[in-house]
């Protein structure tokens, strides 16, 4: 699905053409590269450049928000053995921009990630790319081989005494490598379960050695930080929330796809740029950022801007930018099955609090759906959340508790009704035309 | 001849290990191990699964304990531990899928080829796996054959086209 709207693009400039302006030659064409050129040519000092990183005020586009610059900044100076990482292992449902970043501009992820490697002194670096997406993933090695053979990776790049080599690592199909420290695990050939933090990978990381993680949006906005300046990006979003952003626009609109936009937008614009709801039907429910993120009612959305600060005071998370919609003809009840069912079978079994309650969470909704609820199975889902939420390693536990709180929260009358009616308050037929598999009048 | 020989024995073609050694070269010398994952998929592209015996052989050709390899083929989603039809298709269901009929096009399939998730038809030709999140969900339904194809916007149309490309 190739970008169908945008305003002021900066990482979908080299979208247009599709498939047919992916290659080096276009990228280059389009100015690409030339800020790699100018970080060596002009000796700019790592410092500089991770200060001029942090007055973008760009945040980590893969979820978490935390700013880039300021991540950049912890790598120890002195290691003699350092990385940098890419994580493409974009699983998180709703998410499918990186695929996209890859597939039709994937030299801006190169540039971004070796000028990150020149600013943390990083030799090596490694992209991390999602299981499912293998053509996308031959799209990349194909991309490093171009730039390999045109001199922007190896040994003294461009005549400079920097070298950088970069490799793609295929995934294999698990949700948790997206987690940063069981993508090291994996890459490091093992399964791919999360690590105690602290140490933080700036300081143990790939192989045990200082590791920068960035997403794959927030490596390729760097050549366009660096090529318009730091404060005219920061300027294009709003403060704090610096520059643009990728949002996957996926569910019950008439254009599902990715938008870029300026942080600050409001929900209103996105909602419209994808051409509306489907069917003209009325908005339900939206999931701002990624099924992780607590969901939100229509209302509350529509006040929303699409920003880290906007979305969060409204109780939710912008995360990677997947907006998920969902219309009047969907059971909330079924939706979060659904997705305590992904939870349950993607908990990589470590932590006891997750490996158990992911799967208590996913059997006591499935029997709310299929009308065998107890009247007490609400509280005991939210005290199943109690128990899981902080007590393990990584954020997966938080990520199966907060869809169930949120959904219980604001749509408490619809499990209710369930419970006590043991069917949906949405007639199934209703929910059955929602898709839009069917041919009117052929269901 | 030869390639039912490379089926039926554990050990791995000229051509797969030629693969491989160009995924070892990615790491650092003394990291191999981190190409076990490409060399498991190498493998299971050559033999159709991956039987013990052939993750033992990609174990031993990396230097590792044949355990550790195993954990990591049982870990993956995506890795066959059992024989397979020669058509493995993956539907995601997951609800950004789900809302633009992923579930549909599970129940499409399963109708059309009268087997369920996890099940292989009679003549070895389909096996049809339930999948997680694919990273596509604007071109949902989706589905994938054989782990490395993805197909977009599967309405009854398309799938009716795709089982009848599967020869």
């Amino acid at each position: 699905m190739a970008l169908i709207d945008t305003i002021n693009p900066l990482l979908t400039t080299g979208w247009a053409r599709g498939d047919a302006g992916w290659s080096l030659k276009d990228y280059e064409a389009r100015g690409g590269y030339a800020q790699l050129k100018r970080v060596l040519s002009s000796k700019m000092t790592q410092d500089d450049l991770i200060a001029e990183v942090k007055k973008s005020v760009l945040r980590g586009r893969g979820g978490a928000g935390f700013p880039t610059g300021l991540k950049w900044s912890f790598m120890p100076k002195a290691a003699p053995e350092k990385y940098v990482v890419c994580n493409t292992d974009e699983g998180e449902p709703g998410t499918f921009k990186d695929r996209d970043l890859l597939r039709f501009d994937p030299h801006s992820t190169i540039e971004g990630m070796i000028i990150a490697g020149y600013a943390v002194g990083a030799k090596r670096g490694y992209n991390y790319i999602h299981g499912e997406i293998f053509e996308i993933y031959q799209r990349f090695e194909e991309a490093l081989d171009q730039a390999r053979a045109a001199g922007y990776l190896g040994n003294n790049i461009l005549g400079s005494d920097f070298s950088f080599d970069l490799f793609a690592h295929h995934g294999w199909g698990a949700y948790i490598c997206g987690e940063e420290t069981g993508l090291l695990e994996s890459i490091e050939g093992k399964k791919g379960q999360p690590r105690y933090k602290p140490p933080f990978p700036a300081n143990f990381g790939l192989y045990g050695k200082p590791t920068t993680i960035n997403n794959t949006e927030t490596f390729a906005a760097i050549p366009f930080i660096l090529g318009m300046g730091a404060e005219a990006y920061l300027n294009l979003g709003k403060p704090n929330n610096g520059g643009t952003k990728l949002f996957s626009v996926s569910g019950h609109v008439n254009r599902p796809g990715n938008y870029e936009v300026p942080m600050g937008t409001p929900f209103a614009k996105l909602l419209e740029m994808a051409g509306g709801m489907r069917g003209g039907r009325k908005l339900k429910a939206v999931i701002p950022g990624g099924s992780s993120a607590p969901v939100l009612p229509a209302d509350v959305m529509m006040d929303c801007t699409m920003d880290y600060d906007s979305i969060a005071k409204a109780g939710s998370m912008l995360g990677s930018g997947a907006v998920i919609v969902m219309d009047e003809t969907v059971c909330m009840v079924k939706a979060l099955e659904r997705l305590s069912y992904f939870y349950y079978e993607e908990s990589c079994g470590q932590c006891t609090p997750c490996r158990e309650g992911s799967g208590w969470l996913y059997r006591v909704v499935h029997r709310i759906e299929h009308g065998q609820g107890r009247a007490e199975d609400l509280d005991l889902l939210n005290r199943v959340t109690d128990n899981m939420m902080g007590k393990t390693i990584c954020a997966l536990a938080d990520a199966a508790a907060f869809p169930v709180r949120s959904f219980i929260k604001h749509f408490k009358s619809e499990f209710e009704y369930h419970i006590e009616n043991k069917k949906c308050l949405v007639d199934p037929e209703v929910q059955k035309m929602g898709s839009g598999f069917f041919k009117a009048g052929a269901a | 001849m030869n390639t039912q020989n490379t089926l039926l024995s554990p050990e791995l073609s000229a051509e797969a290990l030629k693969k491989i050694d160009r995924e070892v070269a990615k790491y650092p010398a003394d990291q191999k191990q981190s190409a076990v994952m490409a060399a498991l998929v190498i493998a299971q592209d050559e033999k159709g699964w991956l039987s013990k015996e052939t993750i033992a052989a990609v174990a031993g050709y990396l230097g590792m304990p044949p355990i550790a390899a195993y954990e990591v083929a049982s870990f993956y989603n995506m890795y066959d531990l059992q024989p397979v039809g020669r058509y493995k298709l993956t539907v995601c269901t997951n609800l950004p899928c789900a809302l633009s009929g992923g579930v549909h096009a599970a129940d499409y399939v399963k109708e059309k080829l009268g087997i369920d998730f996890n099940e292989t038809t009679p003549d070895g030709k389909f096996t049809l796996k339930e999948g997680e999140c694919m990273g596509a969900c604007g071109d949902a339904p989706v589905m994938l054959v054989n782990n490395k194809r993805m197909c977009s916007f599967m309405l009854p149309e398309q799938i009716d086209a795709l089982l009848a490309e599967c020869k």
